[in-house]
């Protein structure tokens, strides 16, 4: 298969939108991380709110959300998911220049739309969902151009395999389609007002909302992100993916059994308790399949271990995958509800949410960039491999500082909310919980700030790498997927 | 089994249906339950839909995005109702669109707020919260005070959340106005207010103007009152 792919005439492919979506990943992710300092400062020292409707917390935490999320996370997969799909599929992308033109200035107009919109007032308050109904609308349209695109190029291969880490990308396109419709469903109450009720209440309201909001986390943040894992660490590692059959079994069950663990976010509320029994055992079960990945993707590995001193790209792949085999283990026992009964409402769970979101999705994104960049943009090879080290040591500095200060705060929120003292009464009041984790939120501020500087030097790195001279194409490794698959 | 996989990795329609009936499965058996299982909800007596001030107060609270550090939700966990009182209820938040049960708490639960403290403190501490508590990391929400509320169109919301299921009568809906108006001012006659929501907590507007925080006032003075749990029994309770 790899001769053919050497000896046929090349496919063009268009690599124009995807220049753009990595562009745009790369500015997301300074806004996110930026804004997510400024709101731990915030929560650190409150007088950073500035008495200011639109600088206060609740409606600047929504624009760090879905600017990690949805703007970096997002454009991060998109851009990747359309190089990949190409390539895979030896095909040009389906639809033309247009369509993909429109797909990222549409997503990209819908990103600054919903950030400007939080800032004016503008919120469902439905968590990872707050966009109002027009902008969901308008998100729609762009999702199904952007399926389109995708399952076009897909079905006008010239493989006769549709790649493993397509079936992630697809799988992701489709699934978030589902939940962002469903969950988004309201009615505005006038046409011409951007204020909406949603379509369900209460306790329904609460399912719908985390079978989306964990799924956003299982399709969004997982499913895509694997789609990028199944392509570029054995681009990068120059190996075959591990295991072919691991991948069906990763793939399958990692789709269906991630759909039911939504109910373990409302343990003990008001939820029946049969709802909350299913989702907690879902979750658990679900160890399985993000560790069956995270073999997968580890292993690939094999014979070129080596590279991870010389390639500091594949070095935050590996991390990456690293991160989220501890992620995907510390989720589970969370969901268990005794876990959970200490663990909720605590800090904990942004510590959890950021090792996922730090540790596996940023990690993947640097990855993958900074191996895509040379090949992008016709350069030989990055601007400065030292300044990658550089970027890895400090951004895993920052997670480690960000989680573990999480890790002690929400476990003494828990510990003090539920202790008693010796007459039997309540020890602490609310507020004393709030004074004793300050120290950890200085703590989280510091690790915030150090992968901000990381992603900084990226920034500066991958600038360097685009407006140098050199031209010259780096020797890309041409393995057929049938190839990359085949072991 | 692995040729037949064949089958998915070699038709992209197959591959999507696939995918398609894979992800429905779960949602379906989790969610689809709630809507048809009677006991769900539980029938308690006390509630009612939110009157219009507190409606617009809720508005304000969700547009502030309060519920990203309040819970309302109180765990059945034996510290939780020590601190925050009786658990909370499905009932409770049946008229919820969108619900505000939270998943942090950067401050504490709000589910049983109403009537804790006086309508005095609840304006001091909207508007400067260190004043209040000094160990608070609450913004300041001072420019709630100063914001008129906007009330025209009370009754559109009113008759789009009926359309969803909260079951606003025409006369609740044609008093919108008067209702908002009465609650907001403490020298106004609320008898008919109180008539058409019971237990409605008069909030302490300056009788000339209504302002935000007027309203979000009303809306947290109610929450977790309309329930008395004193006529309940954990049967009546049971899911």
């Amino acid at each position: 298969m790899s001769d053919h792919a050497l000896t046929e005439r090349p496919v063009v492919y268009n690599d124009a939108v995807v220049k753009k979506f990595v562009v745009a990943s790369l500015f997301w992710a300074i806004v996110a991380f930026l804004v997510g300092c400024y709101i731990a400062a915030e929560l650190t020292w409150p007088t950073l709110n500035l008495g200011l409707s639109f600088t206060n917390f609740g409606r600047l935490r929504p624009v760090h959300t879905s600017a990690a999320i949805f703007a970096f996370g997002g454009s991060a997969l998109l851009g990747t998911s359309f190089y990949v799909v190409q390539r895979t599929c030896r095909a040009r992308l389906f639809g033309g220049e247009a369509l993909a033109s429109f797909v990222f200035w549409g997503y990209q107009f819908f990103i600054v739309m919903a950030a400007l919109s939080y800032v004016m007032g503008f919120s469902q308050s439905k968590e990872y969902a707050e966009p109002e109904w027009h902008l969901d609308l308008w998100l729609t349209i762009v999702w199904v151009c952007y399926l389109l695109i995708f399952l076009g190029t897909i079905m006008k291969r010239s493989e006769p395999h549709i790649y493993v880490a397509n079936w992630f990308y697809l799988a992701f396109i489709i699934t978030i389609a589902v939940l962002h419709i469903v969950n988004n469903a309201a009615i505005p109450i006038s046409f011409y007002s951007a204020k909406s009720y949603s379509a369900y209440a209460g306790v329904q309201d609460a399912l719908v909302q985390w079978w989306y909001g964990h799924n956003a986390v299982g399709f969004f943040l997982t499913a895509g992100f694997l789609g990028m894992m199944y392509y570029f660490i054995p681009k990068a590692a120059g190996r075959p993916v591990y295991s072919y059959r691991l991948s069906i079994v990763h793939f399958w069950t990692l789709i269906f059994i991630y759909i039911w663990a939504g109910p373990h976010h409302l343990h003990w509320t008001a939820l029946p308790d049969w709802t909350q029994t299913l989702g907690m055992a879902f979750s658990i079960m679900l160890w399985m399949p993000s560790w069956g990945g995270m073999i997968n993707g580890i292993m690939t590995l094999s014979g070129a271990w080596d590279k991870l001193r010389t390639d500091p790209g594949l070095r935050f792949s590996v991390t990456a995958v690293g991160f989220y085999g501890m992620s995907t283990f510390e989720g589970p026992v969370m969901s268990v509800r005794e876990v959970n009964a200490l663990s909720h409402y605590t800090d904990w769970t942004i510590g959890h949410v950021h090792s996922g979101a730090l540790g596996w999705v940023a990690f993947i994104v640097f990855g993958s960039l900074y191996y895509l960049i040379p090949v992008l943009w016709n350069r030989k090879a990055l601007y400065s491999v030292r300044l990658v080290a550089w970027h890895y040591w400090i951004a895993t500095l920052g997670i480690v500082l960000y989680i573990v200060a999480m890790w002690v705060a929400g476990i003494m929120e828990g510990l003090m909310w539920r202790a008693y003292d010796k007459f039997g009464f309540l020890q602490y009041s609310f507020v004393e919980s709030v004074v004793a984790i300050h120290p950890f939120f200085v703590i989280r501020l510091l690790g915030g700030v150090f992968f901000l500087i990381g992603g900084l030097l990226m920034v500066f790195n991958v600038f360097m790498t685009i407006t140098s001279e050199s031209t010259e194409r780096p020797r890309e490794r041409l393995i057929a997927p049938a190839v990359l698959a085949g072991a | 089994m692995f040729i037949r996989h064949e089958f998915f990795e070699k038709n992209a329609i197959f591959l999507l249906l696939g995918t398609l009936v894979t992800i429905a499965i779960g949602g379906i058996v989790e969610i689809v339950p709630l809507f048809t299982v009677e006991t769900t909800v539980e029938h308690v007596e006390g509630m009612r839909p939110y009157s219009p001030l507190e409606l617009r107060g809720r508005d304000i609270y969700v547009r502030e995005g309060c519920y990203l550090c309040h819970s309302q939700q109180v765990r059945t966990l034996r510290d939780e109702v020590e601190r925050y009182g009786h658990y909370s209820i499905a009932a409770e938040s049946m008229y919820d669109h969108p619900f505000q049960w939270g998943s942090k708490r950067i401050g504490p639960d709000l589910a049983r707020v109403g009537g804790k403290y006086s309508n005095d403190w609840h304006y001091a501490h909207l508007r400067n919260a260190q004043g209040i508590v000094p160990e608070s990391i609450m913004p300041h929400y001072a420019f709630l005070a100063e914001t008129p509320l906007d009330t025209d169109d009370i009754q559109s919301r009113m008759k789009t959340l009926r359309i969803l299921g909260v079951p606003y009568t025409d006369e609740q809906i044609a008093n919108a106005k008067a209702d908002l108006m009465a609650q907001a001012n403490p020298e106004a006659d609320s008898a008919k207010l109180i008539a058409r929501y019971p237990k409605a907590n008069i909030a302490s507007g300056n009788g000339h103007e209504v302002t935000e925080a007027d309203a979000l006032v009303a809306y947290l003075q109610m929450l977790g009152t309309l329930v008395n749990f004193a006529d309940t029994n954990t049967e009546r309770l049971q899911q």
